[in-house]
């Protein structure tokens, strides 16, 4: 389990974490989301020890990783954003030195044969880590993030840079590891995320502005003051029909779906539930509404509308 | 510690650095051998020791140029600062693999003195004297060069940076020379490496001299462990 207090890190006068804290518990695979600057990479340098807190507490398993790092640090694989790499060595070599410098226990060919196989480089152990490309790279970072077992794994923007296909075999690996772990990782991709996350912990400047499962972020931020309705009649009429009832801001028509029937996006004022108004104009002007369905934020809507400068989190705008 | 210290001490031979600077040290040696030993007929080591003074304080930036700085630059230095290891074993690990590279380097020395000893033998007690002095010095450089390389991530500043440090120590006896107060023309001498040097390939092993090189050595060790834990905490 992590627990993180009020954690704060200024570097000068710049404040890239103001007071984050949070509980991930055994087993959680959560998503750190935020645009570049957020503080993401800063908060999972504190995580792992690589960088030290201005203020507040990281405790891994009840261990404070500022007060005993080295015990702290035996719990944690991490894979930073660029992974550390020696690239004059080769992987299985590369390997056996991770395995001394964490100190790790057991038979050590055996533990490194297990590992290779879970990232999917058995193949390439006598290679030169600089004459491999990007996606084996990737694997053998988090090879040395899984030597030791640690319980927690900590992975900066594990697909960043990588082509689709490996995106989904690294994205299946993580889900695979996940299983028994616990893990945390950045991304700006959004559909992995939600794809591989049960929840999400949105940064924006510093601080925790969501924090909750994809599906109750999106449920959370759906809007009624905005509906996809399907409405007969020509569309200059359903437009003025609309636009004269008070709580109905703007009127946007999509498409035409059926013959004479085109689909609205309408929006309300804020906080307003617009439906019930705009069914009685459109039936009082006998315009028939054929349908109305919300309009659904996906992940990459909530995000947006959570790191914007203009809206608060949760709320309508 | 030992594994930092296992691979550093393979990267050095795993690129041409290693190589190069063992093989350089080699060529001096061996020049000032041939020239001041074989060609003189003497077994009297003290020039080929006076003269690896200047060698070893122009080819110890070459050996730690790379030592901090490429970690940063290749980000490697993270993965060192997640490890359970603590920052003073890290640079310990550092400068011992350094240390035995230079150690492989001067060694060649005592084949020298061997080398001698078939036709008469040389004064082992002098001998031993010179390889000690040698070696603090190597330390003691390997020890600025190391806090030098922890302060950037360019190779070639650490390493010119190093050059820089070893020309302000040889040219520390030329200004003692012209400084007229006696206290301060004294300080500077005692913090000369020549003058301190000196004394060993005078035969001469004294306890302060020892004492300096160790304690500078020391010194500059923290440096560098100040400089790593303050990256981690800036």
């Amino acid at each position: 389990m992590i627990q993180i207090r009020d954690l704060q890190k200024s570097y000068g006068s710049k404040e890239a974490l103001r007071g984050i804290g949070c509980t991930i518990k055994q087993g959680e695979i959560v998503g750190l989301l935020g645009l570049n600057g957020a503080g993401k990479s800063t908060a999972m340098n504190i995580m792992t020890g690589c960088l030290a807190a201005s203020r507040g507490q990281v405790l891994i398993d009840g261990i404070d990783i500022a007060k005993e790092p080295l015990k702290a640090k035996q719990k944690i694989g991490y894979l930073p954003e660029i992974p550390p790499l020696y690239t004059d060595m080769k992987v299985q070599r590369y390997l056996e030195f991770i395995f001394d410098l964490k100190k790790a226990q057991g038979d050590k060919k055996r533990h490194l044969a297990e590992v290779c196989e879970k990232a999917g480089i058995t193949q390439v152990g006598g290679r030169l880590i600089k004459n491999l490309s990007k996606g084996y790279r990737q694997r053998v970072g988090l090879a040395q993030a899984l030597i030791g077992n640690p319980p927690i794994l900590i992975l900066d923007e594990p697909t960043v840079g990588l082509d689709p296909t490996q995106m989904i075999e690294i994205r299946g690996l993580i889900e695979e590891m996940g299983r028994q772990r616990t893990v945390i990782l950045s991304s700006h991709i959004l559909s992995e995320v939600q794809a591989v996350c049960g929840r999400v912990i949105v940064l924006n400047e510093g601080q925790v502005v969501a924090d909750d499962t994809p599906e109750h972020l999106e449920a959370a931020l759906q809007r009624k003051n905005r509906c996809i309705a399907a409405i007969e009649g020509h569309p200059d009429r359903v437009r003025q029909t609309l636009l004269g009832v008070p709580c109905i801001e703007s009127v946007a028509l999509l498409a035409e779906t059926e013959p004479g029937v085109h689909e609205y996006q309408v929006q309300g004022r804020p906080g307003e539930d617009i439906r019930r108004p705009m069914f009685g104009a459109l039936a009082a002007a006998n315009l028939p509404l054929l349908g109305t369905r919300a309009h659904r934020l996906s992940l990459e809507d909530v995000f947006l509308q959570l790191v914007s400068p203009q809206q608060q989190p949760g709320g309508d705008a | 510690m030992g594994a930092i210290f296992k691979r550093e001490l393979s990267a050095y031979f795993q690129s041409p650095l290693g190589y190069v600077f063992v093989a350089v040290y080699y060529l001096f040696a061996g020049f000032f051998f041939f020239n001041y030993n074989l060609y003189n007929n003497t077994t009297d080591l003290r020039p080929l020791f006076d003269l690896l003074f200047s060698v070893t304080i122009f080819l110890i930036p070459i050996l730690t140029m790379r030592l901090m700085s490429e970690e940063r630059k290749s980000k490697t230095d993270q993965l060192l600062l997640m490890a359970p290891v603590t920052a003073t074993g890290i640079v310990l690990a550092k400068f011992f693999a350094a240390a035995i590279v230079y150690l492989a380097a001067m060694s060649i020395t005592l084949v020298m003195a061997g080398v001698l000893s078939i036709y008469a033998p040389p004064q082992w007690p002098v001998v031993l004297g010179h390889f000690i002095g040698l070696l603090l010095l190597g330390a003691a450089l390997i020890a600025v060069g190391l806090l030098l390389s922890s302060l950037t991530e360019n190779q070639i500043i650490a390493a010119v940076g190093g050059f820089c440090a070893g020309f302000f120590l040889m040219l520390l006896d030329a200004l003692a020379g012209v400084i007229s107060n006696p206290f301060l023309a004294g300080l500077v001498t005692n913090l000369s490496f020549y003058t301190r040097y000196q004394n060993f390939t005078l035969g001469m092993l004294d306890f302060s001299d020892l004492v300096f090189f160790t304690s500078l050595t020391a010194l500059f060790l923290f440096f560098s462990v100040a400089v790593f834990e303050h990256r981690r905490l800036s």
